[in-house]
């Protein structure tokens, strides 16, 4: 039954696992397989490379802005709880 | 024998903004208004995404994070440093955000196939994309990704960005609060497991499942484009 654990990993497995690699969350010999598959396989590397480009363009989405009404709201209620507070 | 660091021991040195330390605290108790104006600068655009996430329309969550600011000066007698200062009022947004959500409509109503999701359920990816068993390679790609043109221009559009929004309000809410917070925010790993309170593995699996939705939401839209173009 130990030589089973020995296979490759298929694409399917390997799409499970992209987020635990990228994580470094995969032990060594976990490592070990899905870098064999990867070195194996164009798409997998893609789909890994995607999932990177997923994460970079995620980080680039700008911040919402707060608008200026709400902002002095904010102020008028933080000056109440002062007063309140005081 | 040390080496649990593994996740990405960063957040800091990656150029993002520290939680400011005790005596911004001491100030904020005293009510100095500079204090807030700062915390309010520095931490507002990104409760107001995370809000956004949650609730129908951007009046609505102006209101829940005014609301919020309310609870955390409230509170600040109260806190006691065990967590960040943004993590502690992430999670006060959070549970603002999710009772306005749930009142406004937002929440999907079939709760126990909603939880199945969030407990991580559910591949990835389809299982057609796959061989079946009586493929030449089961389990191997029996529709493989394709490149996307431009990525470095396609992502940055503005129309990228509504997909990737929109996708992740499709997601169910703790996938939906776990990517906007590791991958919108660039929170690490232990940060958000505070603010959530989830183990480090199930914050594993839901972000796993949020960003191999939001990678096939973009996957749909940047061949559409492609097509497009070519033809």
């Amino acid at each position: 039954m130990n030589r089973r654990q020995k296979r490759m990993l298929t694409c399917q497995e390997m799409v499970e696992l992209v987020t635990d690699y990228l994580e470094g969350r995969l032990d060594d010999a976990a490592q070990a397989r899905f870098e064999a598959h990867v070195a194996e396989c164009d798409a997998c590397t893609l789909y890994i490379e995607q999932m990177r480009q997923t994460i970079v363009a995620l980080g680039r989405i700008p911040p919402e802005t707060v608008s200026r009404e709400a902002e002095e709201a904010l102020l008028a209620a933080f000056r109440s709880w002062r007063a309140g507070a005081a | 024998m040390q080496e649990e660091e593994g996740v990405r021991g960063g957040a800091e040195a990656a150029g993002l903004p520290s939680d400011p330390g005790a005596e911004l605290l001491a100030r904020l108790r005293q009510g100095d208004e500079d204090a807030f104006r700062a915390l309010v600068e520095e931490h507002g655009p990104f409760l107001m995404r995370l809000v956004m996430m949650h609730v129908p329309s951007r009046s609505i969550a102006e209101e829940v994070v005014g609301d919020t600011w309310l609870a955390v000066l409230n509170g600040l007698d109260r806190f006691e440093g065990r967590s960040s200062l943004r993590t502690w009022i992430a999670s006060i947004a959070l549970n603002k955000a999710r009772t306005r959500g749930k009142r406004e409509g937002r929440i999907v109503p079939f709760a126990l196939l909603r939880r199945r999701y969030e407990e991580g359920g559910g591949p990835a990816l389809d299982a057609e994309r796959f061989q079946g068993r009586r493929g030449e390679r089961p389990g191997w790609w029996a529709s493989p990704p394709v490149a996307w043109a431009d990525p470095e221009d396609q992502l940055e559009a503005a129309e990228t960005r509504d997909v990737m929004l929109h996708a992740i309000r499709d997601l169910p809410p703790r996938q939906r609060e776990v990517i906007a917070l590791r991958d919108i925010s660039g929170w690490d790993a232990d940060e958000v497991c505070n603010a959530l309170d989830l183990s480090e593995t199930n914050q594993r699996v839901l972000l796993h499942r949020a960003r191999s939705k939001v990678r096939a939401a973009l996957e749909d839209h940047l061949k559409a484009e492609t097509e497009e173009t070519t033809t």
